[in-house]
């Protein structure tokens, strides 16, 4: 159980609580391996979204996918999710390559934040573990002592209409979080949000995986935040989707958004991984 | 996660009491071209059955219609008020009933539901005046042929709106509740049935405005006692005054059962009012 080491952030605390074990926890066959992607392919009729994929995120590890609009970015994150299943190639996350046992140890959290308008921010941070059998008032209580780390206190009883969008992609998070899966699969998450919010919550998110690191993937189609989050990033064609380059980003790990921006090797990626993509849009 | 984010983008929300103050300012407001209207038809009306010589078997005049209905109220109307609200009410409830039952189903089931939505719409297409009296003559001059009337009357508005309701939800927030391991019940209970809730109170507003008119279809195929008895017995006598009081009651109940409705509707789901004016 190599994954217990570097529990994932909403898991760790939101776990110990008794309660059926409706998700238990996977072992993992291939230490050091988070998602495996290999030769993986997904047409829809005649289109062909994705072909010969092939990725690897080790365990822990941050993965930032950049591509042109279209090019396939979001089907390939719901095959690794286990939403969708590809014609062609397999994907393996930790130890499971089935698509159910890819839903158990993966949360997925899509651009816009889908809360539930009835429920208030803990009810809605709550949900997985409603979900995997826990009381409802005590998932609310697990989930409680999380709130302040998103800077969400004081607002627990709030519904998400009364939220900024800023704080209702927070509680998003959250929700994803909670769910206590090993793996994170961003598909654009701040893409919804005016660009002052956008950076805030792109360093919080950094500051966030650096304290608690768990294998994520990460898509995009803004460079910069790819590079503040990911440790690699992968650049993909339009469509067919396919895997064109992959850098390795060598940032300090201190410092904040506006320093590493600044960064001489930040710009040097940022403007090598724009040029490219203007080739292969 | 280490670092705590705070700031203070909070939002400005106004305070319960306030909101309440100006909704029931605003809903005086709102009232008060209806009451206008009101008015004026009331006015028309006393004009033209006072002076115009109109004769009261055609049209009473307002103060004629009010005197018959205190006048008769405690020997007729009082009676067949209770007697028609009781049909009103339960065949509603049993209506309502049968309707989310019969949506839930049919949502749930690809099978069920193409093999009862033909049936449910040309259940519509059976014309009541018609299916009454059978209904009367199975169960007799018994409250159970009313029932079925006013059920059969009001499902469908019910069952569409809620069909409707529950497939409106976003479809990738149903990814997103397989994601959070949430099997096919737990998405119908936290997810897809509360968002059908706002719809399904559309089709409870509508079927409430409904119920009064088909208890007295089935109170006109054979009854003993109603508002719709009452009018039957009235319009040979040409009492026409007792049947404008008692199509009046009906009326009120009609608006009673709507505003009822809308409470709950407040009360239910609250959320759903952010948005709407």
């Amino acid at each position: 159980m190599a994954a217990t080491g570097g529990s994932p952030a909403g898991s760790g605390a939101a776990r110990p609580g008794a309660g059926p074990e409706a998700a238990p926890a996977p072992g993992i066959a291939a230490p050091g391996t988070g998602v495996q992607v290999r030769g993986v392919a997904r047409a829809f009729g005649e289109t062909v979204a994705v072909s010969g994929v092939d990725l690897e995120v080790p365990l822990h590890g941050r993965l930032a996918i950049v591509g042109p609009s279209g090019c396939g970015k979001s089907t390939l994150l719901s095959m690794v999710c286990g939403l969708d299943e590809p014609n062609e190639g397999s994907i393996t996350v930790l130890d499971a390559d089935t698509a159910q046992g890819r839903l158990r140890r993966c949360a997925w959290m899509p651009q816009r934040d889908l809360l539930l308008p009835w429920r208030d921010v803990l009810g809605n941070a709550a949900l997985a573990l409603e979900n995997q059998g826990i009381r409802r008032r005590a998932a609310r209580d697990q989930v409680a002592h999380l709130v302040e780390r998103f800077g969400l206190a004081g607002f627990e009883k709030r519904l998400p209409h009364q939220l900024s969008g800023g704080m209702r992609q927070r509680v998003s998070f959250l929700r994803t979080l909670v769910a206590g899966k090993e793996v994170l699969l961003l598909d654009e998450p701040f893409g919804a949000l005016d660009s002052i919010t956008r950076a805030d919550l792109q360093q919080w998110l950094r500051s966030a995986l650096d304290a608690e690191p768990r294998t994520t993937m990460l898509v995009t189609h803004d460079v910069e935040e790819a590079l503040l989050i990911g440790e690699r990033v992968v650049v993909m064609s339009a469509r067919p989707g396919r895997v064109v380059a992959e850098f390795t980003v060598n940032l300090p790990h201190a410092g904040s958004r506006r320093e590493l921006i600044r960064h001489p090797e930040f710009t040097e990626l940022r403007d090598e991984i724009l040029s490219l993509l203007e080739a292969v849009a | 996660m280490s670092t705590t984010v705070t700031r203070p983008d909070e939002p400005a929300v106004a305070s319960p009491q306030r909101s309440f103050r100006r909704s029931a300012a605003s809903s005086v407001r709102r009232a008060l071209p209806a009451a206008a209207i009101l008015l004026a038809i009331a006015g028309i009306w006393e004009a033209v059955s006072h002076w115009f010589g109109v004769p009261d078997y055609v049209l009473p005049s307002l103060d004629r219609i009010a005197s018959t209905g205190i006048s008769d109220w405690s020997g007729t109307l009082a009676s067949a008020t209770w007697v028609t609200t009781k049909e009103v009410v339960l065949g509603y409830l049993l209506s309502v009933v049968l309707a989310v039952t019969l949506a839930f189903a049919l949502h749930s089931s690809r099978v069920v539901r193409n093999a009862v939505y033909p049936l449910l719409i040309g259940s519509q297409a059976v014309p009541v005046v018609v299916i009454a009296p059978v209904l009367a003559i199975i169960f007799g001059y018994t409250i159970t042929p009313k029932l079925i009337v006013v059920a059969l009357i009001c499902f469908f508005p019910i069952v569409v709106n809620t069909i409707d309701g529950l497939a409106s939800v976003d479809p990738e927030l149903l990814r997103v509740m397989r994601t959070l391991d949430g099997n096919r019940w737990a998405t119908l209970r936290r997810v897809e049935a509360p968002a059908a809730l706002p719809s399904m109170f559309s089709g409870l507003r509508i079927a409430a405005t409904y119920a009064p008119i088909g208890a007295v279809f089935g109170e006109y195929a054979g009854s003993q006692n109603g508002l719709g008895y009452v009018m039957i017995q009235a319009i040979p006598q040409l009492e026409t005054d007792l049947v404008f009081a008692a199509i009046f009651i009906l009326t009120a109940e009609a608006i009673l059962l709507f505003i009822a409705v809308s409470v709950l509707e407040r009360i239910v789901c609250p959320w759903a009012r952010e948005g709407k004016r």
